[in-house]
């Protein structure tokens, strides 16, 4: 498959062009968050206190790694099940974010928040960790240390493979993708 | 017949052996069935999804890093010779302290929460482990470690079904529970199904299902009839390789069953990711 080549942030223009479907590579800054930074981060937003990075334009990758071995600039790295981040995701699309990587069904509110605030849902393959991790070229948390893997991390990823599953304009892989498949009812 | 005498130490010893090479290693079994479905793949994007996994399973292998980042709860089974005398500490102990080495110094990630309707604090060692035992003939210790990642676990399923529901509300119920968690668990999975029993035993039925080696056939030719039933329902759904799309939504499907009350018919779905990782040991 041939890959589109993306860098964060993103814009609303690259946002647009992307189609559920699509495969692309991310390079630049992403952030990781998965269940109880996303409860702090929305808990901040709503005390309008200032986030630990930039929200607009950013991509959260919802993700906690295995530790580091000695050398090795992140564990393994592949995404979580990103429905339990529904309840916090619209408000977050709200104040700027643009791109989520995860793995898994989105709720029909994300969906409507995606295509109101103009964002995207990318999927990376669940369970490719070792291979994810190399695309991971830096590594630093940036808050909440004491919560270990569900930290929040600033990486640089290069060339980081994913797919379109939501566009901003209501195309959904997941749904699509079965019923092309689909032999029984 | 003497007692055998096995010290804990080496119980220990080897749980934390497994709960590394688990991780770092997928079972022969599984990897083949994975580079089969990428030949056998309608979909493009489900054959280069089975291709990263392959590729995948090799970088883990090569590197010694875990398959996965969830490396999940650590599942023993205990077949105890009722021959074997247990010395040197306390048997669960051990296995507990085996649980924490091997996911300290293997570098694997902690994720169980203690507390966890409230405070859910990281127990921060990946303890405690779920210990099934079980008093079986003979002098030997058999050990099985299964890495249990969270997010396929969340999509299994407990079905209190009528026995008027037959085997077709079963059949029902299996392919609805896989329905209904489309791409969340990591497909391609593979299924474990516990029939009969009571509650409890109907999800260790299930989980036991789990332990078979993908490929092979039911000893009991009727239930290797009703497993290859539900594989092939199954793969008509359409989810495919990380649900997008695809022929290869399960590796394979095991049936563990027991009697049941005369009033109940309980059905454990317990659903795997394709990172199927367990290690046996006998001591």
């Amino acid at each position: 498959m041939a890959a589109k080549k993306i860098t964060t942030p993103l814009t609303d223009d690259v946002v647009r062009d992307l189609k559920a479907g699509d495969a692309v590579q991310i390079t630049g800054v992403i952030y990781q968050a998965r269940d109880a930074a996303h409860k702090k981060l929305a808990a901040l937003i709503e005390a309008g206190e200032q986030l630990p990075f930039e929200l607009q334009g950013a991509v959260v990758y919802y993700m906690g790694p295995s530790p580091a071995k000695p050398g090795n600039v992140i564990g393994s790295a592949g995404p979580t099940t990103s429905g339990r981040m529904d309840a916090y995701a619209p408000l977050l699309m709200r104040h700027g974010l643009k791109g989520m990587i995860g793995k898994g069904l989105r709720t029909q509110e994300v969906k409507d928040a995606m295509h109101e605030h103009a964002a995207v849902y990318f999927a990376a393959t669940g369970g490719a960790g070792a291979l994810l991790a190399k695309r991971i070229v830096g590594n630093e948390v940036i808050a909440w240390p004491e919560l270990g893997a569900e930290a929040v991390a600033r990486l640089e990823v290069v060339d980081f493979p994913a797919i379109v599953v939501n566009d901003c304009q209501g195309g959904d892989l997941y749904e699509e993708g079965r019923k092309r498949y689909a032999k029984t009812v | 017949m003497p007692v055998r005498e096995v010290d804990v130490r080496d119980v220990t010893e080897a749980v934390k052996t497994m709960c590394i090479t688990a991780n770092y290693d997928l079972p022969r079994d599984v990897y083949d069935a994975l580079v089969a479905a990428r030949e056998a793949e309608d979909s493009p994007v489900g054959r280069e999804i089975l291709g990263q996994l392959v590729e995948n399973a090799d970088i883990a292998a090569a590197d010694r890093v875990p398959l996965c980042q969830d490396t999940g709860f650590a599942v023993i089974f205990a077949d105890v010779g009722q021959d074997v005398h247990l010395v040197g500490g306390h048997f669960e102990d051990a296995v507990n302290e085996g649980v924490r080495r091997g996911y300290g110094d293997g570098y694997l990630r902690k994720s169980v929460a203690g507390e966890p309707a409230q405070a859910r604090r990281n127990t921060k060692d990946n303890t405690p482990a779920i210990i099934h035992t079980s008093i079986v003939p003979g002098d030997r210790l058999r050990l099985t470690m299964m890495a249990k990642g969270g997010g396929a676990e969340n999509m299994s399923s407990l079905n209190m079904l009528k026995p008027s529901q037959g085997w077709d509300g079963m059949v029902t119920a299996v392919v609805e529970t896989v329905s209904r968690a489309g791409s969340n668990p990591c497909p391609p999975v593979i299924i474990g199904v516990g029939i009969g029993g009571t509650i409890d035993m109907a999800t260790v039925l299930a989980k036991k299902a789990l332990l078979r080696d993908l490929g092979s056939t039911h000893s009991d030719s009727r239930i290797a009839a009703m497993e290859d039933e539900l594989l092939e329902k199954i793969n008509g759904l359409g989810i495919g390789p990380q649900g997008l799309g695809g022929s290869t939504t399960a590796l394979d499907v095991f049936i563990e069953e027991m009697p049941s009350h005369i009033a109940s018919m309980p059905m454990a779905v317990n659903v795997q990711c394709h990172a199927q990782r367990h290690k046996t040991v006998e001591l």
